[in-house]
């Protein structure tokens, strides 16, 4: 018998056992919410999910009586564009600071201090001050995003930036580079990649900020959705919710995983060189 | 005149002296090697003259003027590793010196100059033996094309001094001796001047005309870092020695 650590699972059993934990969660669920409705009937903390499939059908995917919109995907559209609006700027703004700000030493002394003090600052402290700023609408929750965003991408690709190889800058010097076009030929492309792998880590941070803001203020959207149906215990509606968020999350870091791969294929092995 | 005059050079990091006194003068066309021991500041004085470090005191001058304190288009480099750049194909690697040249804003060039660039980065590419992989990425290219491309990189800047670090430390013997025959071959070529660093005290000997030895001539036990390293040899190599050696 091999020891555990060197036993490797084949392709087949890899993917059964990574099903295995969804499947057993979801067995698990059907039983507690089985036993709970046998006996109460009237039960509202673990619907079954026919109940789930029933008021997602009804109050969610059908149109509106009042506007004829279909909520849900009036929601997820609200929410994905705010959530693609707040990264976007903050990827940008990643880019634009964080290079400088990794290449240039005179930039980094006089701004670095400041950036690091200013990511120290809660983001969710200062919601209130952007809602004062910016009122209910669409800007202060981009903002919430930007804002919690932003410094983390900053900083990581500056440090990105910080830790390219030396010789590599050594020798664009030597082939007439000037710092600007060092930057603009060299780094920065080099850099992209990296801030696709940014966006992703901190996608999840944005989410957290998106259903936070509209949990408070907003009139559609996921996360509004979510608390407003609260009152009521609704969580026949709110676990379909929570598991279409958690799909679009996944699907929004997959489809930039592969994005990064097509669009820059040096960058998955650049290790070798 | 001397392409590289250097007199009473020192360069020390706080107390710790690195070498001391150096004078030496490099002629156009020659091929310097330096070997000795590692940390006897052979690395440093490589950096000196590649604009990475400055001299503490001391004359240090490139065709009689002083060396500009950063790397320059006049001295190319070649680095064991790590100086491809990476999201570049082959082509685009070479292509890139010539760009950045030309185009001062953009670092990029459009239409017939583009055309023209490419097809000189071609030329240095075939020259080196890359011809057949101009559209692969560096990281799908074996250790010894690597450097061949690290190569012609530096030279289609034709620089007027081209500085070697160490550049086949990293590869397989019988590649090195490809790698050998390709730089003397391309250094005949295009008259250039060479300064390598190697830690290999055969291959030294074999490529350079001239090899100079780096060491300290006085240690203090008690403060090893008090007096720095001084060219304790120069030894001139006769170019048919050279010939026979490529011969054989």
């Amino acid at each position: 018998m091999k020891r555990l650590i060197n036993r490797k699972p084949n392709r087949g059993n890899a993917l059964l056992l990574g099903l295995l934990p969804f499947v057993i969660l979801v067995i698990v669920y059907v039983f507690a919410s089985h036993s709970r409705l046998a006996d109460n009937a009237e039960d509202k903390l673990l619907p079954s999910i026919a109940q789930m499939a029933q008021t997602m059908d009804k109050s969610a995917l059908s149109p509106s009586k009042r506007s004829g919109e279909i909520i849900f995907w009036n929601d997820t559209l609200a929410s994905l564009q705010r959530l693609g609006l707040g990264i976007g700027i903050s990827a940008a703004l990643g880019l634009m600071l964080g290079v400088p700000l990794g290449l240039i030493p005179l930039v980094r002394a006089g701004f670095s201090p400041f950036i690091a003090a200013f990511s120290m600052v809660p983001p969710i402290a200062i919601l209130p001050i952007l809602f004062i700023v910016f009122g209910m609408g669409e800007v202060a929750k981009v903002a919430l995003i930007v804002i919690g965003v932003t410094p983390i991408i900053v900083r990581d690709l500056q440090h990105r930036v910080e830790e390219f190889p030396k010789e590599q800058l050594i020798k664009a010097q030597t082939l007439g580079a000037s710092s600007w076009t060092l930057a603009i030929r060299i780094i920065v492309p080099q850099m992209l990649p990296r801030l696709l792998d940014s966006v992703r880590l901190t996608l999840g941070t944005a989410w957290i900020f998106l259903i936070s803001s509209e949990a408070i203020a907003a009139t559609e959207g996921l996360g509004y959705r979510i608390f407003l149906v609260r009152r009521y215990l609704a969580m026949d509606m709110i676990l379909p919710y929570v598991l279409w968020i958690t799909v679009l999350a996944f699907l929004a870091d997959f489809i930039l995983k592969k994005v990064t791969c097509k669009v820059f294929p040096w960058y998955a092995k650049k290790d070798a060189l | 005149m001397s392409l590289i005059t250097i007199k009473n050079l020192w360069k020390r990091y706080g107390d710790n002296v690195v070498l001391e006194n150096l004078s030496l003068e490099i002629k156009e066309g020659e091929f310097c090697t330096l070997v000795g021991p590692s940390g006897c500041g052979k690395s440093t004085f490589l950096k000196m003259l590649l604009g990475e470090e400055s001299p503490s005191k001391g004359l240090f001058l490139f065709e009689g003027k002083p060396f500009q304190s950063e790397p320059s288009v006049e001295r190319g480099i070649v680095f064991q590793r790590y100086s491809l750049f990476s999201h570049l194909s082959v082509l685009e690697n070479v292509m890139l010196g010539i760009e950045l040249g030309k185009a001062p804003f953009l670092g990029k060039l459009f239409g017939r100059a583009k055309k023209e660039a490419r097809a000189e980065a071609v030329a240095m590419l075939e020259a080196v033996g890359l011809g057949s992989v101009l559209h692969h990425y560096p990281s799908q290219l074996s250790g010894g094309m690597q450097q061949r491309l690290s190569i012609a990189q530096s030279l289609v800047k034709k620089p007027k001094l081209l500085l070697l670090d160490e550049p086949f430390g990293a590869l397989d013997p019988g590649i090195r001796a490809d790698m050998h025959a390709l730089i003397l071959d391309l250094w005949k070529k295009n008259n250039l001047t060479v300064v390598m660093v190697t830690h290999d005290l055969h291959e030294g000997f074999y490529l350079g005309t001239r090899v100079l030895v780096f060491d300290k001539v006085r240690n203090d036990p008690q403060a090893p870092n008090a007096f720095g390293a001084k060219i304790t040899y120069d030894i001139p190599l006769l170019r048919e020695k050279k010939e026979e050696k490529n011969d054989r």
